[in-house]
């Protein structure tokens, strides 16, 4: 008994020293929680693999050299993170607006159908890419937006909780666009040729351009979707509108009071949301496959909620979280060839990242962080909006 | 019967309470007074058990104690009715009243047994309550009358009464004051907090005056005056009656028909307002509070949907105009809810201060938002109505109450204005911070602004307002000059709906 509490006053003091660590050399203050979240989670895991009796170290050197062990590692990490950084943008959009979007998977597939749907019209062969390519990111952009403000349109006209909407939207949408697709009686927007279900495959001109041949394939897409997230850091630092946004988040009543239409802006945050994660469809569509399959969106939605929270929906951070999250996917067959451990373990691993960044007491007394900043997640803040 | 010796309990950054002594006889009211933040409620939470002192000593009957909880204080014969009500509204008086301390019988309760010690305590001490009635269906004077049985059914010789008038009409104080000397004439003996000064010199025998968590006198109620008192609890000399000109009001700016407004539950609580203030005058609206004031006022302003009638600012009907609309009329609008509708905490002074005008040519180019000049403005406005603070990129929750509402003032009454609409203007205030706010007003009145005034201070309305309307059940039930309101007139108002009276 007494063992183990002086190795836990052990463990606490070290971690001490880290923190004192992190504090004065990269003043990373708002991301303490985050980041030891991430390590206390591979400290977790690391015992899980040992149990099962493989060296924690071989298989996250493997894990590792998955990720960033070369060239194609790394743009496969690269790729495979683009869609994480649009998912996860749109739960942090509305989260600043005070809503919690929990329907990016829903938005994924209505921007993805929409995106193929246009990018497979006959007349978009007929125009040149600089046309054609922004039509279909456009496309895509605009079947999020759209899917993404119906819940807010509920919310404002109905009193509709969005997280209930958004829940239902994203299985109205998921069984919408897999009969869709598999319908060959009647055909509705199934590629007949095809022995899978898929769409149409869109016209060459409307491919994004490709960066690296790597697997799956790095594309020109990872610019937009970058650079959507530092323009959304301006709009809400500096513009009047996310002045109005964050308002609406903080205190509905007092924007009420202060004259902000805060119907309006509960509305443009979630379509706003739904656009980002449309976005990401798009440019998946347009860069990757070629097509839609309602298979490559699977948990991508879910995942952009984990990793918006990782980077406390900071949208520059949420670059950094969203190429953690791909890369560890990515990395993670070489640690099941090489080490014998499941691809589930990653999954273990981000699970518990998102637990314990929920539950950040366990890391504060761990680590001996004090309460500097608000958590931006915890159920009382989400009531914010009413 | 208590001696507080050289108590000093000191919170991270501040000194609640320094070094206060203070003694309390049997059979004497004691008025404990100072401003807010003063340090009147740690002291008495110390005495009952709520805090632990860092220094000094706390005796009861002449034997030190050392309290763990308020338990241990109530074993002692401490009492203690707290400003917020501490009843379950569900329960009835006899429930509430025995909570905690059950009288039993085998495994079930002995409710007729606690009813008659109800009775013979009401009966002794003249505290109507009946036992039997739901508390939720009881006035708030009544459910302060069954704090009040409590703490007597736990054997309370020393009652503690936080603020126990704030929430009472004009008559129930009358009557409250009655129960207080009948409980002093049989022996109990009471400290009563407070910051009114008029309600100190009506009960106390001896006064503590408490500032900045000192002790700054300590006094027999004779011959103390208001004005004496308020300079000792603010440490200057306070100019006391309102300075103010005969108002010269012009044409009418502000005015209601008919108008009805339901509220969060969908009951009419405004039903069939009639008014009409006119520029350069103060139309105050007195009445006991949940007489509809926060709908009147939120649907003026555009916050709440009418459900009937109409509101006209300048001349045009702006019924169920949306907020910034009438706003951009040059009306504005001091809320009674302070952090709910007054402020964002999280935002810093100078966002604060912009929170209605952020979208203007002047803050805003091309909707970016332009910092130096909302800085700019801030730091003006901050100047200029005294508020203090290190600087307003500070977050308005590190001010004190007073110094938000300031903020809150500067942001409203600046501008082209033709209305406000203030409410509670000063509620929970400092005499210093209430003065200025007043001040201010009047200022603006002079300047032409019709402005509508609703304050729970009956003293606030009637040494401010030019004309007194008395709102009673969602109507006026009377509209007197200022200048010939009595106190007594406009409390049978507030608490009947008729001058002549009813009861």
């Amino acid at each position: 008994m007494n063992g183990a509490r002086n190795a836990n006053v052990g463990i606490g003091r070290a971690a001490g020293q880290v923190h004192r660590m992190l504090t004065e050399a990269w003043r990373l203050q708002p991301l303490y929680v985050s980041l030891y979240a991430i390590l206390l989670s591979f400290v977790v895991g690391g015992v899980l693999i040992s149990i099962i009796g493989v060296n924690p170290f071989t298989a996250y050197w493997a894990l590792l050299r998955g990720m960033v062990g070369g060239g194609d590692e790394i743009a496969g990490s690269l790729a495979r993170s683009v869609p994480f950084i649009g998912s996860a943008l749109a739960l942090a959009f509305a989260f600043r607006a005070g809503l919690f979007n929990i329907g990016a998977e829903g938005q994924l597939l209505a921007g993805g159908i929409t995106a193929a749907y246009v990018g497979a019209l006959s007349w978009m062969s007929d125009l040149p890419g600089i046309v054609a390519i922004p039509l279909i990111l456009i496309a895509g952009t605009l079947g999020g937006a759209i899917w993404g403000g119906i819940p807010g349109v509920l919310r404002t006209k109905t009193g509709a909780h969005e997280v209930i909407s958004t829940i239902m939207l994203n299985s109205l949408v998921l069984f919408g666009v897999r009969w869709m697709v598999n319908s060959r009686d009647p055909v509705v927007l199934r590629d007949t040729e095809s022995t899978v279900p898929r769409t149409d495959p869109i016209s060459d001109t409307a491919v994004l351009p490709e960066l690296v041949d790597s697997q799956p394939v790095l594309h020109t897409g990872l610019f937009a979707l970058v650079g959507i997230c530092f323009v959304v850091a301006f709009v809400l630092k500096r513009t009047t509108f996310g002045f109005e946004v964050g308002t609406v988040g903080l205190n509905p009543h007092a924007s009420h009071y202060a004259g902000i239409n805060v119907n309006r802006v509960i509305v443009a945050s979630m379509a706003a949301s739904g656009a980002f994660a449309g976005l990401a469809a798009a440019s998946e569509i347009s860069g990757t496959n070629g097509f839609f399959q309602p298979g490559t969106f699977f948990l991508m939605g879910f995942d952009g909620i984990a990793i918006a929270l990782l980077a406390r929906t900071n949208p520059v951070a949420i670059i950094a979280a969203a190429l953690l999250w791909g890369s560890m996917l990515s990395g993670a067959p070489l640690m099941q060839q090489e080490a014998d451990v499941s691809i589930d373990v990653v999954r273990i691993i981000q699970a518990m990242v998102l637990l314990f960044v929920a539950a950040d007491a366990i890391v504060r007394y761990l680590f001996r962080v004090r309460e500097l900043d608000q958590s931006p997640f915890k159920a009382t803040s989400v009531e914010g909006a009413v | 019967m208590l001696e507080v010796e050289g108590i000093t309990k000191a919170f991270p950054g501040v000194v609640a309470n320094d070094d206060v002594s203070l003694t309390l006889n049997q059979g004497e009211i004691h008025c404990l007074l100072g401003e807010n933040g003063a340090g009147k409620s740690t002291l008495v939470n110390m005495v009952f058990g709520l805090y632990r002192p860092d220094q000094g000593i706390i005796k009861v009957r002449g034997e030190e104690v050392h309290f763990e909880d308020s338990g241990d204080a109530i074993d002692r014969g401490i009492g203690m009715v707290h400003q917020h009500f501490q009843l379950i509204p569900v329960f009835t008086v006899a429930e509430n009243i025995i909570l905690g301390n059950e009288v039993t019988k085998g495994a079930f309760l002995d409710l007729d047994s606690a009813r008659r010690q109800i009775d013979s305590l009401a009966e002794r001490y003249g505290l109507a309550v009946d036992p039997d009635a739901t508390v939720g269906d009881l006035s708030v004077g009544e459910q302060q009358r069954v704090e009040l049985v409590k703490a007597l059914f736990r054997d309370a010789d020393i009652l503690i009464l936080d603020e126990p008038t704030a929430v009472l009409t004009p008559g129930e104080v009358d009557d409250f004051f009655g129960v207080v000397e009948s409980l002093t004439g049989q022996g109990k003996s009471i400290i009563f907090i407070t910051h009114k000064l008029r309600e100190v010199l009506a009960v106390a025998d001896r006064i503590t005056v408490l500032r900045a968590g000192r002790v700054v006198g300590t006094a027999a109620a004779e011959g103390a005056t208001q004005q004496s008192l308020a300079n000792l609890m603010v440490g200057r000399d306070v100019v006391f009656r309102v300075d103010k000109a005969e108002a010269d009001p012009g044409a009418p700016v502000l005015r209601t028909q008919g108008l009805r407004v339901a509220d969060d539950r969908g009951v009419e609580t405004v039903t069939g307002f009639d008014v009409e203030v006119r520029a350069g005058e103060i139309f105050g609206i007195a009445g006991v509070e949940g007489n509809g004031q926060r709908e009147l006022v939120e649907a003026v302003c555009g916050m709440r949907p009418t459900a009937g009638g109409r509101v006209e600012m300048l001349g045009q009907e702006t019924t169920d105009w949306s907020p910034r609309k009438i706003n951009e009329l040059g009306v504005a609008h001091v809320p009674e809810n302070r952090s709910k509708h007054g402020v964002v905490a999280q935002y810093t002074i100078a966002d604060n201060l912009v929170l209605n005008r952020y979208h203007q040519r002047k803050f805003s180019q091309r909707g970016v938002r332009n910092t130096a000049a909302i800085n700019a403005e801030a730091q003006e406005l901050v100047e200029q109505f005294d508020v203090r603070t290190p600087g307003v990129d500070a977050f308005i929750d590190t001010l004190s109450g007073g110094n938000q509402q300031k903020v809150i003032v500067a942001r409203e009454l600046t501008g082209d204005l033709k209305a406000l609409v203030v409410a509670q203007p000063t509620r929970g205030l400092d005499v210093g911070s209430i003065e200025f706010i007043h001040r201010k007003i009047i200022e603006l009145r002079d300047r032409g602004v019709a402005v509508l005034l609703v304050s729970a201070e009956l003293d606030e309305i009637m040494s401010l307002s030019d004309r007194i309307g008395v709102l009673y059940r969602g109507r006026l039930a009377g509209t007197v000059n200022a200048a010939d309101a009595t106190r007594e007139e406009l409390g049978l108002l507030m608490a009947t709906g008729s001058s002549e009276g009813q009861r």
